[in-house]
């Protein structure tokens, strides 16, 4: 019985891994973007599966959510914006036609050679990664080892908010940056409101957007002892956010940019303010106090929540919102 | 899971990368070469996940799930950027392909056409 399934996994493994790369191949290379687009998505999905069969469910909720969901929206519209741009009368000369850009551009020996130097670089990283030690233990016993001081129970949290919480911080702001960097390069058009017109799926959004904001913070507040935490949980609010903004139920809170800046900055604030205050208290830069662990994590994971979620909302506008006329 | 072949999604992720380069080179859209550059990144998820699950102990290494948890929040929003940045170059020369030619010299005159546009 035990060798069944241990037969049956090993063919889920093949299965799984020749999806993901075939996929992965097909998405860049097929000559219809659009199909592309979507079997990127459908990529993203494999992953989060793989991530789940590695052992990862933080990893793979934050996969299923952002890897696949919000990057693949994201790609989507830009799609959209180009080819109607292309449509609203671009000069016949420009050879950019996005619908259909079948192999243009490499010449065939270039394809080749870069070809023959893309699989001398699989087969360099190939034998690299072939010949790690199976023996290593990693940081794993290390961090497990230090877990009941963090204040959490989930060792993911306990790494990304204590144990490497400098890492994080810095991490906060450059989804900072990037969204200043998208604000500064355009404005965002409004999204289309034609959704208003389809009744049902007004009321199903109705009925989804309080559940998704719930399941954030529920994600937000089981992520100190099970999978989950403030990144899960900012993806689940991204989604509701482009979902609102898709069906046009979140143009006056667009409007209010001096708390939609307060909103982005907040998680870089807050955790900037905890680890002074814990250098002040303890004497360590983001050192928590004893026995507090716990409160700070949650206090900072809050405010990152927020954070996270409206930027990477945010960056599904493609630009700063419009300003009200 | 101590039955999973770790190898075979090892070898996985340096083709996932190999792929992901060779679509960033040969391709010439824009939008094809920011996924290129995912599939190089999730390629690079893969083999640090396995090595976290590969782990002598019981349980995987929190240490690795942390940092790729941060890698996929921060590729989204470095996708985020480069596909406004990309939307401004198609703004500046009505092209998405940056297919130069053989010596380089169409995007040249396009972006002088641009200019005087």
């Amino acid at each position: 019985m035990d060798r069944e399934i241990a037969m049956m996994s090993h063919v889920f493994d093949w299965i799984l891994v020749l999806l993901v790369l075939a996929l992965a191949w097909r998405s860049l290379n097929d000559c219809d973007l659009f199909r592309g687009v979507i079997q990127f998505i459908a990529l993203g999905l494999l992953l989060a599966v793989a991530w789940l069969r590695l052992r990862a469910p933080d990893v793979a909720l934050a996969e299923a959510a952002v890897g696949s969901g919000l990057t693949g929206a994201l790609i989507l519209s830009a799609l959209v914006r180009m080819r109607q741009r292309e449509r609203r009368g671009v000069p016949a000369s420009a050879s950019s036609d996005t619908s259909r850009t079948l192999q243009s551009g490499t010449s065939n020996r270039s394809r080749v050679l870069i070809g023959a130097l893309s699989l001398a670089l699989l087969t360099a990283l190939g034998w690299a990664v072939f010949r790690f030690s199976a023996q290593s233990s990693g940081l794993a016993v290390e961090s497990l080892a230090k877990l009941p001081e963090s204040g959490v129970t989930n060792p993911v949290t306990a790494v990304l908010l204590n144990f490497r919480a400098y890492d994080t911080l810095l991490e906060i702001g450059v989804l900072l940056l990037a969204i200043v960097g998208v604000w500064a390069l355009r404005r965002g058009e409004r999204p289309g409101d034609d959704l208003r017109e389809r009744p049902l799926l007004m009321s199903l959004l109705r009925l989804l957007l309080p559940v998704l904001v719930l399941a954030a913070g529920y994600l937000l507040w089981i992520g100190a002892s099970a999978p989950g935490g403030a990144f899960q949980g900012g993806a689940l609010l991204a989604g509701a956010l482009v979902l609102g903004l898709l069906a046009g139920l979140a143009g006056r809170f667009l409007r209010r940019e001096r708390l939609l800046r307060t909103g982005l900055t907040l998680g870089v604030l807050v955790f900037a303010a905890a680890g002074l205050l814990a250098l002040w208290r303890t004497g360590g830069l983001l050192q928590y106090p004893a026995g507090q662990g716990g409160a700070w994590i949650l206090v900072i994971e809050a405010a990152a929540l927020i954070s996270i979620g409206l930027t990477l909302g945010l960056l599904y506008l493609g630009g700063r919102p419009e300003e009200e006329k | 899971m101590p039955d999973t072949d770790h190898r075979l999604y090892l070898v996985a992720g340096a083709a996932l990368f190999a792929i992901g380069f060779y679509s960033l080179v040969v391709q010439t859209h824009l939008l094809r070469r920011i996924m290129a550059l995912n599939v190089m990144g999730s390629g690079v998820f893969l083999v640090f996940l396995t090595l976290a699950d590969r782990t002598t102990g019981s349980v995987a290494d929190p240490v690795p799930h942390a940092m790729v948890l941060t890698g996929i929040v921060v590729a989204v929003c470095a996708t985020g950027l480069a596909l406004a940045l990309a939307d401004r170059v198609q703004a500046a020369t009505n092209k998405v392909d940056v297919d130069d030619g053989p010596d380089g010299s169409q995007d040249a005159t396009d972006a002088k056409e641009a200019r005087r546009g």
